[in-house]
């Protein structure tokens, strides 16, 4: 028991010097400038530059996200399935492992030489008359990013939705089906809704995942488009202007938004809990 | 505000001694003096007095000089050989605010630094602070008069300028001057470092193509204006240029400063043909580093043998074999002093006959405009 208490401390210990430390002095930071108290830095947040980075970072986020969830539960209920070869199984998963944490400049890097204006695969298919980028594709936007992201995201989905599929008892489909529930109707009505909790938390992580990116998409765009990461590092680690009252500002607004998003999850997963017997 | 960091010079040191090794395979040490001849080859004309002076001090306590950048690790070798005093190089890859703050909170103790290399900005602020003692050097009037202190407490070392890098191999005709990046030639070819925000390189870049088309100094609007339409043109790539998207050619045509242009082009070697070139449109946006003596130097004949050794013919050349612009160039050349093998390795030397700089005021002004205006006017 003391044992227990003494780890129980550390944690606390732990996340008071990480976590909860770090949040205030940001949160004061941002209030304070040169001259006493100012509303000027949160203010800022107002600005058109920085709402449309707000903006940036939240649609990015939720489609890669939600992209991520949908492919990453599909492949990996395809890989899982009892009929399924495992082979496959072994390498989907193992390529995920790598691909999950494949990011950065060295992630943006191969999509600029593959899918880049002058990438070889845009080339290529230039040459075979599919021109993309006079159709409208640029890797240079918020769907090219989108792809990008999509890269780590799913097989990020693949490995934490993998448990909670193989948890899915066979037993059930197969009361299922010998009560007469069609395919559709065991998904909608068994399986998604067993599965629901760890999807929602899935989706939290992922979107959490592309809100505090930073290096793929800045290699990506130089920040021309603008993502709240991006801004932040211009006034904090940028050559040109240092403003880190604004960055304290922005930062405050980013756990703001996790914030929300986590409240908003917590709500979800009460409701979609609500069917399973008080434990 | 920290423009002038030095962080952003060094941004791209992969270049590692390239400056110094650079210039050997054409049968040059330094300075464009034959290696060979460099140990025992006499020292710049220096006063007398000064020499045995510093030799009684014996020592010479540098701060933040890289020795693969701008030659430093060649001129630094150089001084000691030629004066027989010992040089200590502090914290060589600190940035300019650390070289302040050194002689603030060394003041007194004989590990103090003498002589500091700063970003204008803090050449500002430490000459406010008083932090820094007058000497003027015997090369004085060569030195352009925007870019030093009057009374002589700081005065610029060595400077650069925007230049186009163009990977040969995918721009097939190099552009020539900023009208030429709008031809549909180079569509997707374009690139910058950075944000203009974040990155001084592509500050630089905006500030040299306001200069090329209608505005000055104080108006980088144009500038904006300019790369708005690159980006309609879709010739703008967004993609943040590195020496290797430059050479494996999916940025071809790169606005970067020029030391690190020609760098990349050394680099390139052997894998692409990389072309350096100053537009000639407008007189050229530079950048430039400052030389000062600390107040509070321990050393200080020392110092000022350093300064003049520094600002010699010798001293001066050495810089251009790390890629860097000496701030005495163009009297250098117009005096034909500058060895015609070293002059082959650069872009013409008329490129940089105007070269100007923005102020403290001017840069703080850009700033305030950029960052209303480039998420507006350039969207990709």
């Amino acid at each position: 028991m003391i044992l227990a208490w003494f780890f129980i401390g550390l944690f606390i210990a732990v996340s008071a010097a990480f976590m909860l430390a770090p949040t205030v002095m940001l949160a004061i930071q941002s209030v304070v400038g040169d001259d006493g108290l100012t509303l000027e830095f949160i203010q800022s947040l107002g600005d058109y530059r920085y709402r449309v980075a707000f903006q940036n970072s939240l649609v990015l986020s939720v489609a890669s996200a939600t992209v991520g969830v949908i492919a990453g539960g599909l492949i990996a209920h395809a890989v899982l399935k009892p009929g399924a070869p495992g082979w496959l199984r072994a390498t989907v998963t193992s390529f995920s492992a790598v691909a999950a944490n494949f990011a950065g400049v060295p992630l943006a890097f191969a999509f600029i030489s593959t899918l880049g204006s002058l990438g070889l695969l845009t080339q290529l298919l230039k040459g075979w008359g599919l021109d993309l980028y006079g159709n409208g594709f640029s890797l240079y936007s918020i769907s090219g990013l989108t792809l990008v992201y999509s890269y780590f995201q799913v097989p990020l989905m693949v490995i934490i939705v993998t448990p909670a599929i193989e948890a899915l008892r066979p037993a059930w489909r197969e009361a299922a089906d010998s009560l007469g529930a069609n395919g559709s109707q065991y998904w909608r009505m068994v399986g998604l809704p067993v599965l629901a909790p760890s999807l929602l938390s899935g989706w939290i992580l992922l979107f959490g995942s592309a809100f505090s990116a930073y290096a793929t998409a800045y290699a990506l765009t130089s920040g021309n488009i603008g993502l709240v990461t991006t801004e932040i590092s211009n006034v904090l680690s940028g050559n040109v202007m240092a403003s880190p009252q604004t960055g304290a500002a922005l930062s405050v607004g980013m756990i703001v938004v996790m914030v929300g998003v986590l409240a908003l999850s917590a709500l979800l997963a009460r409701r979609a809990a609500r069917w399973m017997p008080h434990r | 505000m920290s423009f002038h960091r030095r962080g952003v010079l060094k941004a791209s040191l992969g270049l590692a001694g390239l400056g110094v090794g650079g210039l050997g395979a054409g049968g040059l040490g330094y300075g464009g003096i034959p290696r060979a001849m460099a140990a025992d080859m006499p020292g710049p004309a220096v006063p007398a007095d000064l020499v045995a002076a510093a030799k009684k001090e014996g020592q010479i306590n540098v701060i933040t000089l890289p020795r693969d950048w701008a030659n430093w690790g060649a001129t630094m070798d150089r001084f000691q050989a030629l004066y027989g005093v010992k040089l200590d190089d502090a914290n060589p890859d600190g940035s300019s605010a650390e070289e302040l703050q050194a002689i603030r909170s060394l003041k007194s103790q004989s590990r103090a630094p003498d002589v500091v290399d700063v970003g204008p900005s803090f050449a500002a602020a430490g000459t406010k602070e008083t932090l820094f003692q007058p000497y003027k050097v015997a090369t004085w009037n060569d030195i352009p008069a925007d870019v030093k202190d009057a009374g002589g407490l700081w005065y610029g070392d060595y400077f650069g300028v925007e230049s186009f890098a163009v990977n040969t191999n995918v721009a097939k005709t190099v552009p020539q001057t900023w009208a030429d990046l709008k031809k549909p030639d180079y569509k997707g070819m374009i690139a910058l470092n950075g944000n203009p925000l974040g990155a001084g390189a592509a500050f630089g870049a905006v500030f040299a193509a306001a200069l090329a088309n209608g505005g000055s100094y104080d108006d980088i609007a144009p500038g904006i204006e300019f790369f708005g339409e690159l980006a309609r043109l879709g010739n703008l790539n967004p993609a943040v240029a590195s020496p290797a998207s430059l050479i494996a050619g999916q940025t071809p045509v790169v606005i970067n400063w020029d030391y690190l242009s020609l760098g990349y082009k050394k680099q390139a070697e052997g894998k692409a043909v990389i072309e350096v070139l100053v537009p000639k449109e407008a007189p050229p946006y530079g950048n430039f580093y400052c030389q000062a003596i600390s107040a509070y130097a321990p050393h200080p004949n020392t110092a000022k043998l350093w300064m003049e050794y520094v600002y010699s013919d010798e001293g001066q050349l050495a810089f251009l074999g790390g890629f860097a612009h000496p701030i005495r160039f163009n009297a250098l050349v117009a005096a034909g002093k500058v060895p015609e093998a070293l002059l082959k390795t650069l872009p013409p030397a008329d490129a940089y006959k105007d070269v100007k700089f923005a102020t403290q005021e001017q840069a703080a002004k850009a700033q305030k405009t950029l960052q209303d205006m480039w998420p507006r006017v350039v969207k990709i």
